[in-house]
Parts: C-alpha cells; sequence; structure tokens
C-alpha cells in the first residue's frame, strides 16, 4: 500500500513538473521558429532597410521590405490608445475601489468583465458601422478609418486589463494609510492623491504597461477600423497599418520561402520582441510593489 | 482642571448591534485617561467616536452629545477635517505613509495649510524634537519612513499629529506591537506630551494603565462601568465587576 502511494506521488510529481515546465519549453519553441524564419528575411534586405525602410511593397519587383510605416503605425495607434485608456482606466479604478458605494461597485466590476469578454472582432464590427461614420463625418474627413479609430477600440480593449490591474494595487494599499491620512484631517480627495497613490503607484503603472501589452498586440479590430495603409503616419485623423495586421492579411497570401514570408517572420519577431519587453517591465513593478 | 471632553448618554450600534451603551465620561485636559476592559467592549469605538473615524463605517447609527471645548462635535455645522485636526489619533499598528520622514510629518501641514513653504523646515524639526526622533533622524530626513524601526514609526506618527498642533491625542493600544522596552519609553513620552496635550488611551495592559493615567474608565459590553482617578479604580474600586476585572478574575 505504501508503496503504491509512492508511486502515485511520484507520478503526480512529474505531472505537474511537466506541465509546468511545458509552458516553457513551448515559448523556446515559438521563439526559436520565429527567429529561425525571421533571420532569412535578412537575405533578400539588410537589418537596417528592414527596419528602417519607408515602403512595404513586398509583391513588387524586386519587393521593398521596409516595415518602418508598419512600425510608426502600431506605435501612432498604440500611443493614441494609450493617452485614452490609461487616465480614464486609473480613474474608474480609483472610482470602483475606493469611492463608488457597495451597489455600484458591484455592477461596475461586472460591467467591467462583461467588456473584456467581448471578443475583438464584435468591436471591431461595432467600430466599423458606428465608429467609422461618425468619425467621418464629425470631423470632416475622406475616410473615417483612421488611426484615431484605432486608438479608440482599443482603449475600449485595454480598459478591463488597466482597471482590473490598477484596483487590485490600490486595494492592496494596507486601510492603515488610509485611515492615518483621514485621522489627520485630510479630506478624501487629499488621502487619494497624496497617499494612496503613491502605495498603489507599482501597481499602476504594471497595470499601464500590461495594458500597452494588450494593445499592441491586439489584430482583429485594428484591421477592421484603420483603414490598413502602408504609409508613414503623420497624424491620427489618417490611415495607417499596424504590424498585426500586416501579418494577418498577408500570411495567407505570402508564397511559403519567399521574402514576403521571411519579412512576415520578421515582423511576428519585432512585435514579439515589443511584446516581451513591456511585459518584462510590468513584471519589474509588479515584483517591486510586492516586496514592499 | 477643567473638561477638555465631555460625553453624555452616547449610544452607538453597528447595524442591529448595540456597541455603546449610555456611555457618558468628562476627560480632563492636560491629563492622561485610560479606558480598560476586556475585547469587544466597546474602548476602541468610543475612542472612534471623538474624532468620527466611525463615520467611515457603513450603516453605524450614533445617538447622545460629545462636547470638546463645549462644541458638540456632531452638531451640523462642525467639519469632520477641522476636528481630526484638533482631535489626532494614534493607531494600534504604526501606520506612516509610505514616503519620507520629511514628508510623513509636513503632510499634516499642507492638507490643512497651515505653513509656508519656508516654515517647513522648522515644523518638521520641531514636531520630531518633540518626540525625541530629531537627533536620530535628522540625517534621514530623505529616507522612506517604512525603513524605520516600529517604535520610530510610532514615534514618528505622534510627530504628524504635532505637525498640526493637535490638542487631543487619541491612542488605541499604542504599544501592542512594540516590544517592553519600546514601550516604556512611549509610555515616557506620553507623560512628557501630558503637559502640552490631552491624553486618551486604550489599553489592554493594565499595569500600563496603572503606570501611566491619571484617570481610568473601566468598560463591558459597552458600557462604561466606572470612570474614576486612577489610583482610586485601581485600590478601591466601587463595582464587583472592576474589581474581578482589575484582580485577573476574568477578561
Amino acid at each position: 500500500m505504501a508503496g503504491f502511494r509512492k508511486v502515485k506521488e511520484f507520478v503526480i510529481e512529474k505531472l505537474i513538473f511537466a506541465s509546468g515546465i511545458a509552458s516553457i519549453i513551448f515559448v523556446a519553441l515559438i521563439f526559436i521558429f520565429l527567429l529561425s524564419e525571421g533571420v532569412s528575411v535578412l537575405k533578400s534586405t539588410s537589418l537596417g532597410a528592414f527596419l528602417g525602410g519607408r515602403f512595404w511593397y513586398p509583391i513588387s519587383d524586386p519587393p521593398k521590405l521596409g516595415i518602418l510605416p508598419l512600425i510608426l503605425g502600431s506605435l501612432l495607434v498604440t500611443a493614441g490608445a494609450i493617452v485614452l485608456a490609461v487616465p480614464l482606466g486609473i480613474g474608474a479604478a480609483f472610482y470602483i475601489a475606493d469611492v463608488a458605494p457597495a451597489k455600484i461597485r458591484s455592477l461596475l466590476k461586472s460591467g467591467v468583465e462583461v467588456l473584456a469578454a467581448i471578443p475583438s472582432v464584435v468591436l471591431g464590427f461595432l467600430g466599423i458601422t458606428l465608429l467609422v461614420p461618425f468619425l467621418k463625418h464629425t470631423l470632416g474627413l475622406p475616410t473615417g478609418l483612421t488611426a484615431l479609430a484605432g486608438s479608440i477600440m482599443l482603449a475600449f480593449m485595454a480598459l478591463p486589463t488597466i482597471i482590473t490591474i490598477a484596483e487590485d494595487a490600490i486595494n492592496a494599499v494596507p486601510r492603515e494609510y488610509k485611515e492615518g491620512a483621514l485621522a489627520l484631517g485630510a479630506t478624501h480627495w487629499q488621502t487619494l492623491t497624496r497617499v494612496i497613490i503613491y502605495g498603489a503607484m507599482p501597481g499602476i503603472i504594471a497595470a499601464s504597461m500590461l495594458g500597452i501589452g494588450r494593445v499592441i498586440g491586439e489584430t482583429m479590430a485594428v484591421m477592421m477600423v484603420t483603414g490598413n495603409a502602408a504609409v508613414i503616419p503623420t497624424s491620427l485623423l489618417q490611415p495607417v497599418r499596424t504590424l498585426t495586421a500586416t501579418i494577418a492579411a498577408e500570411m495567407g497570401e505570402a508564397a511559403k520561402g519567399s521574402p514576403h514570408y521571411f519579412a512576415l517572420f520578421a515582423v511576428g519577431l519585432v512585435l514579439f520582441l515589443i511584446s516581451f519587453l513591456i511585459n518584462l517591465t510590468a513584471d519589474l513593478f509588479l515584483n517591486r510593489g510586492k516586496k514592499r | 482642571m477643567s473638561a477638555k471632553i465631555k460625553v453624555e448618554r452616547l449610544n452607538l450600534w453597528y447595524g442591529a448591534f448595540h456597541a455603546l451603551i449610555d456611555v457618558g465620561l468628562s476627560v480632563r485636559e492636560k491629563a492622561i485617561t485610560s479606558l480598560i476592559g476586556p475585547s469587544g467592549c466597546g474602548k476602541s469605538t468610543l475612542l472612534r467616536c471623538l474624532n468620527r473615524m466611525n463615520d467611515l463605517i457603513d450603516d453605524v447609527r450614533i445617538e447622545g452629545s460629545v462636547r470638546i471645548d463645549g462644541q458638540d462635535i456632531y452638531a451640523g455645522t462642525s467639519a469632520p477635517t477641522a476636528l481630526r485636526k484638533k482631535v489626532g489619533m494614534v493607531f494600534q499598528r504604526p501606520n506612516p505613509f509610505p514616503l519620507s520622514v520629511y514628508e510623513n510629518i509636513a503632510f499634516g501641514p499642507k492638507v490643512h495649510h497651515l505653513a509656508k513653504a519656508d516654515e517647513m523646515d522648522d515644523i518638521v524639526e520641531d514636531s520630531l524634537k518633540a518626540v525625541h526622533l530629531w537627533d536620530e533622524l535628522k540625517d534621514r530626513l530623505d529616507e522612506n519612513a517604512l525603513a524605520l524601526s516600529l517604535e520610530q514609526k510610532q514615534r514618528l506618527c505622534i510627530a504628524r499629529l504635532a505637525a498640526v498642533r493637535s490638542e487631543v491625542l487619541l491612542m488605541d493600544e499604542p504599544c501592542s506591537a512594540l516590544d517592553p522596552l519600546a514601550t516604556l519609553r512611549i509610555e515616557e513620552l506620553m507623560r512628557y506630551l501630558r503637559s502640552d496635550y490631552t491624553i486618551l488611551i486604550v489599553t489592554h495592559n493594565m499595569q500600563q494603565a496603572a503606570r501611566v493615567s491619571d484617570d481610568t474608565g473601566f468598560m463591558l459590553l459597552g458600557e462604561l462601568i466606572e470612570f474614576g482617578r486612577t489610583t482610586d479604580i485601581f485600590t478601591r474600586p466601587q463595582d464587583k465587576r472592576t474589581e474581578d476585572y482589575i484582580t485577573g478574575r476574568f477578561g
């Protein structure tokens, strides 16, 4: 009996170990595959021309494989989304965590969860039928398919991440800080802006970083509303194409083994590195918050 | 000596739970008054009525009157922020803010607009001197207050009150997180502060009440059973329940 139990323990332990290690192995494999396929782009273009090239004409002859417009497109849409989502998200997190009465709080929390549950293609669909015509008419643009439309859609998608994590960070601020400030005669607002925000800061920064990570990797909604013109953007009110949308739109048509095919992998690699850096930064802040 | 705080027929309910029952007492100015009693007897609740911290709890109902310097603090006109500046609180667990030592002290004067920027250095110095921390911390003013020892943190919390010129110090088991030597040093500080402040202390520790306080109140199940000079309460208690508690028969 004891022997059987020992074997069982052993097997279970190894199974758990295997499932733990599996995710790391998968990430490593994905990275290696991306790297090996992506690096092959250097056969048809130089690194400088790839990252800094102003023209993305993958099927012209010879192909022009400059992804600068795509990088700038992604950054512009992301920056716009962050400018919208971060203040709104942090404000909402403070309201939910510290101001709202219990009933409104639970209502808002389920609202945020529902927002997180909306598939991005549905949001994109709403964007294309409501937001895009709205922007076109109110701003008098030739087309509503703009970076701004993408930013607004992505802000919606980043909000649940930002609100949830920032709210956790605010709730994790020890109650004693709040009591101490109030007992000194500070108002609720002074307590929030001068004490609680310092306790919650690492978590709030991490929330924003994870929101950015969510935004930069998003594809569907962005592809539907940004117009997908691979030109270097000069304003939020013109069509742009993002890194993600490029891969999604063109992968099906790129001939396997062609420069275009490898270039798309390299775009994926760039995206992977950007997301990785963002998540790493967020992790640093989250851990710093825990240590204190 | 005159009464700084006068509590009359104070009743408090948390929802349906009657936590304070017809409590009345007067607290002498510039004296130390201690409240003793077993856990859950309402002594902390009573303390938190005096700076309206109970207002922060949902579903609380308070009746009766609390007068500080003759002013009813629950009357419609008085603002809790002004009250809490005058009636400061020291908590069971030292709770400095996650800011520098300097900013911890400067917080109160800033929110109450008490000082110009060039006066702040003096306020910080005076406040730290008042709690005998200046010599230890004068070179560490920019350090995060969370790095201090527990005793230093608790002194810093008292210094924060000195900085807003509180008149009353409410201390809710201020030594329960401290070791015995630190406890004695905080008690010494309380006796030193007595010449400037009216101090109320809630304590589990009967010896502490006997050591530091001038007046003592004994509470049980939401009622103030007995209130009087500390020497009288500890040597000639009038009520059988007080006697049982202080002689250690229960509690």
